[in-house]
């Protein structure tokens, strides 16, 4: 089964408050959420949360690339998680949660599950 | 379960025990020990370490706890056996009988003393056992004359003894020259050569008529067989050794006719249930006095008692040796048909290759001064050269390739055929090597030829830190400080791809820290950061951090303890005492970091570098203070060490301590650098530490005095930051420095590379450029702003961080919980907003 949701936008933070390759957590209607700008001046939001450790600590990371893609490595085992899709570099089985990020106006919002 | 007593636990000794115990899978046999000395077997062949600050613990052979499971194998210390009843099959000490189904003599062999008059004088000695290289430097402190009779390979490791303790020092030699057994004459006068220039004399085709007591009664001097006279202290004995086969001669076993037990291919003796090994044992008219033989026999022994069928096969009698500091190898047949003779008397080489007439087969060779070319060398015996003799006699660089079947490591007898096996199986590097082959392991002189069978095999030694950066460590360094690369940026945009990750990003930050860019919070550097330096604080598993701030030496007042109580008190941290003599304080948010630091930086606090690949600590004793051993002030030299290097960053994180004497209460030899008080001044060790694999520091200076000691630990931490792999400890550092400490030290007392003045100037400007990056955050706003648990809701504490109270402290709460390893994965349905 396949849960839907609509999105709820929440207003986290303006886009120069974060700085190139590194990420900032921020509270998303009750989820934590890390959030990141690339060197190319993209956005990503993926959960706080490191599956690997149990501990809120994504967004302290170090961002870097694998290949094409954008990454974090977490700070608490050095897990690498592609900031696109929420995957793990070399565990199959672990994802991490994924957030849509708009930003418009300088302002940089995430998109949280519907409270309902 | 049948019995083997075991009467020896020397070096052969042990070494059948171990295998005997590794094989015996079903546990077929008991196993009884029972040594003559009062401490269990060490490594004989690495004695003169002793003169060198070797403990007699570190050259033990016996892993610890091995003779802790009494029942299946015991060691008895101090049993002499005075007694085989081979008819009752027993074996007797003085405090008892030993029943045995198989008795294995590994007795080996005691020094030989000429019978000349005055040999049993006080101040004789011989060099045998860690007890007499105990007395022989009681005797020798404050002596000033020594001499060695016998010019072999004993004498001149017992010569160097003498060196070491500080004696002038002869060598007497019946025969016309030294190491008359292994050498031949040209090769001996370069040896000898190089011998006097050490401020040795070394008096050959001598004889020693006689010794003669002073007024004391102790020897006080030596007439030679020409009548002349030799005034001296002390006389060490080192004519050669005899096997020790009185048990056996008692027993009614058969020993040859200039001693040896007499034993066949199986090592067996006249007594069938009676094995003999080593040293002690006459192998088919033949006595092996090396170790190697001795192993052998021991492997076929233990075979033997498991009923696998096995014989000794002969021994490869090549020797490699650096005899007072000088190399020397011999390795196979030295008299062949035809001799190759390199002779450089200027940078006192010799080498001499032994082919057959036709010059196509190597039969073995001698080499004085320089042995680099010896494990190719030594592997291609039996056949053809590898390469041209012009090129690498001398050079000790060796082209060409070795048949397959070649023994690279003959310690183990790897062949090159096995090692190119586990190089298609996968292994890529020499420790791969090691690990699937056991090339190498034993003596290790085989090591630069795996490297370059690798090489061989095409096998690329990947140096490369990341996918972004084809470099190593070292040359990134370089690429940096040459080019005057200030920012990650610029660096990964013209001489690397992508833009960095987890592993290369550190490293260059490590870098840049390192040639002196600032702060390491400032601008892109920031970027860098794992999350410790990032954040001026360690992580901890739940997310928290622990600040530690620097208390150098580990002397604090009063005022700044109870300052630290408060802090955490007031912040409800909970406090530990760290192993380096500091305060940790654990469960700080991030948001609460900076409030922490500055009441703690009010007070006269820094940071203590916990968090960085950085000089962390120099633990010390009391020293002259208080303590009333002391020799020196330990307290104030950690404290200005830790002060002048403090803020420096490393490939791994660094750790030092000063011991105001020999007592060494500090463990100073367990660091990254360590210095011990002597009377004289300071001794210093190198690359101890080595995290997970032990390692203790080497000695690498005497009697230093302050100047000069700080100079060469200023000199060794900037040449280990320059040059050593991303997360390298300085003891793996030290290990894979071709040349190890004696490179090192040319490097750093010689100057050889000519790299000191640089590597000088890189300490001083690190020394005056030297900020507290807490206090530099603090007073910096930009900075500041990163210290907040959510970007959107700054003072809200993070709600994923609960504590409990343990043992009268905060811990976090979920410390018990096993850790999650798999998340979920949620669809999401995309609407745009």
């Amino acid at each position: 089964m396949t849960a839907i949701w609509t999105r709820q936008w929440t207003e986290v933070c303006r886009f120069d408050d974060l700085e190139p390759e590194r990420g900032v957590a921020a509270l998303v209607g009750g989820d934590q959420v890390a959030v990141f700008r690339t060197h190319d001046g993209a956005v990503y939001a993926v959960s706080n949360y490191d599956p690997c450790s149990g501990a809120y600590v994504l967004s302290r990371g170090i961002v870097g690339t694998r290949g094409h893609a954008p990454t974090v490595a977490s700070p608490m085992f050095k897990d690498v998680y592609d900031l696109r899709t929420g995957e793990c570099f070399g565990q199959p089985n672990v994802m991490i949660r994924t957030y849509a990020v708009s930003c418009t106006d300088g302002i940089v919002r995430v998109a949280a599950r519907d409270p309902s | 379960m049948s019995r083997v007593v075991v009467v020896g636990n020397g070096m052969v000794g042990q070494r059948f025990v171990e295998t005997l115990r590794a094989r015996d899978v079903d546990g077929r046999w008991q196993i009884t020990v029972l040594a003559e000395e009062n401490r269990p077997a060490y490594d004989r062949v690495g004695l003169s370490a002793f003169f060198s600050g070797a403990t007699p613990e570190e050259l033990s052979l016996v892993p610890e706890g091995f003779y802790d499971h009494e029942g299946d194998v015991c060691l008895k210390l101090g049993a002499q056996v005075t007694e085989v009843d081979r008819d009752r099959k027993v074996v007797r000490t003085v405090d008892g009988e030993y029943p045995y189904d198989a008795l294995v003599l590994a007795t080996g062999s005691y020094s030989f003393v000429p019978p000349v008059p005055g040999h049993d004088l006080p101040g004789t000695f011989v060099y045998r056992t860690i007890d007499d290289l105990v007395a022989l430097r009681d005797y020798a402190a404050g002596r000033g004359v020594g001499a060695v009779v016998g010019g072999g390979l004993l004498g001149l490791e017992a010569a160097n003894a003498l060196r070491l303790l500080g004696l002038q020092t002869h060598i007497v030699e019946f025969a016309p020259r030294l190491m008359p057994q292994q050498l031949d004459e040209s090769g001996a006068a370069m040896l000898k050569v190089q011998v006097e220039a050490l401020g040795l004399t070394v008096h050959t085709a001598t004889k020693t008529e006689r010794l003669e007591p002073g007024a004391d009664g102790a020897v006080k001097s030596m007439v030679f067989g020409d009548g002349q006279e030799l005034g001296v202290d002390l006389v060490v004995f080192a004519a050669g050794v005899r096997p020790r086969d009185e048990l056996a001669r008692k027993a009614g076993l058969t020993v040859g006719e200039r001693g040896g037990i007499a034993v066949d291919e199986t090592c067996r003796t006249t007594d069938a249930d009676v094995y003999a090994i080593g040293e002690c044992a006459l192998m088919i008219d033949r006595v092996y006095g090396l170790v190697q033989p001795g192993y052998a026999m021991a492997e076929v022994v233990a075979q033997q008692l498991l009923d696998q069928p096995a014989t000794f096969k002969g021994a490869d009698l090549s020797t490699k040796l650096k005899l007072l500091g000088i190399d020397v190898a011999v390795f196979g047949d030295a008299q062949g048909e035809l001799d190759v003779v390199y002779a450089d008397p200027a940078y006192g080489v010799y080498a001499k290759l032994a082919l057959t007439d036709d010059a196509q087969t190597l039969l073995g060779g001698i080499l004085v001064g320089d042995a680099s070319a010896y494990a190719t060398l030594r592997a291609s015996i039996g056949g053809p050269i590898p390469g041209k003799l012009a090129d690498f006699l001398g050079s000790g660089q060796v082209e060409g390739t070795l048949p397959g079947t070649a023994q690279v490591c003959s310690c183990n007898a790897v062949t090159k055929n096995d090692v190119f096996e586990a190089i298609s199986d996968g292994c890529k590097d020499v420790p791969g090597i090691k690990a699937c082959t056991k090339a190498g392991t034993t003596c290790g002189s085989c090591v630069p030829l795996l490297k370059s069978l690798l090489a061989e095999a095409g096998v690329q030694q990947d140096k490369a830190i990341c996918e972004h950066f084809a470099f190593s460590r070292q040359e990134l360094f370089d690429l940096i400080r040459v080019r005057g690369i200030t920012t990650f940026s610029q660096l990964v945009a013209e001489h690397g791809q992508g833009r960095g990750c987890d592993l290369c990003k550190p490293t260059v930050a490590s870098i840049l820290a390192s040639l002196g860019n600032g702060h390491v919070l400032e601008g892109e550097q920031a970027t860098l950061q794992d999350t410790n330096d990032h954040f001026l604080a360690n992580l901890q598993r739940n997310g928290t951090y622990s600040v530690v701030p620097r208390i150098p030496g580990g002397e604090i007042t009063p005022d700044k303890l109870i300052v630290i109580g408060e802090v955490a008190r007031d912040y409800g941290l909970y406090t530990k005492i760290t192993g380096g003599q500091r305060i940790d304080l654990l469960g700080a948010r991030v948001d609460q970091l900076p409030a922490i630091w500055r009441r703690l930086v009010d007070a006269g606090f820094e940071s203590g570098h916990a968090y960085g690949k950085a000089l962390r600590t120099v633990k010390s004793c009391v020293g002259t203070t208080w303590c009333r051993y002391g020799v020196q002030d330990s307290v104030g030299l950690a404290i200005a060490l830790e002060e002048r290097y403090r803020g420096l960053r490393a490939p791994h994180k660094i750790k030092c301590a000063v011991s105001g004497c020999a007592r060494e209460c500090a463990e100073a030899r367990s660091k990254d650098f360590g210095v011990i008080a002597t009377e004289n001044g300071w001794n210093l060790f190198l690359g101890g530490n080595g995290g997970f694999r032990p390692r203790h520091a080497d000695l690498f200076a005497t009697d230093l005095d302050t100047a000069t000691l700080v100079r060469y630990i200023d000199r060794f931490l900037m040449f280990y930051i320059r040059t050593a792999d991303r997360l390298q400890r300085t003891a793996a550092w030290l290990e894979s420095l071709d040349g190890g400490l004696d490179y090192l030290r040319e490097v750093i007392v010689d100057d050889s590379l000519g790299l000191c003045a640089d590597l000088d100037a890189a300490m001083d400007r690190h020394v005056g450029s030297y900020v507290d990056e807490w206090r530099a955050t603090l007073e910096d706003p930009d900075k500041l702003r990163r210290f907040v648990s959510f970007v959107n809701a700054p003072d809200a504490p993070d709600p994923s961080i609960e504590f409990v109270t343990e043992r009268g402290q905060r811990v976090p709460a979920q410390h018990r919980q096993p850790v999650v390893v798999a998340g979920t994965r949620l669809p999401v349905r995309e609407v745009d907003p």
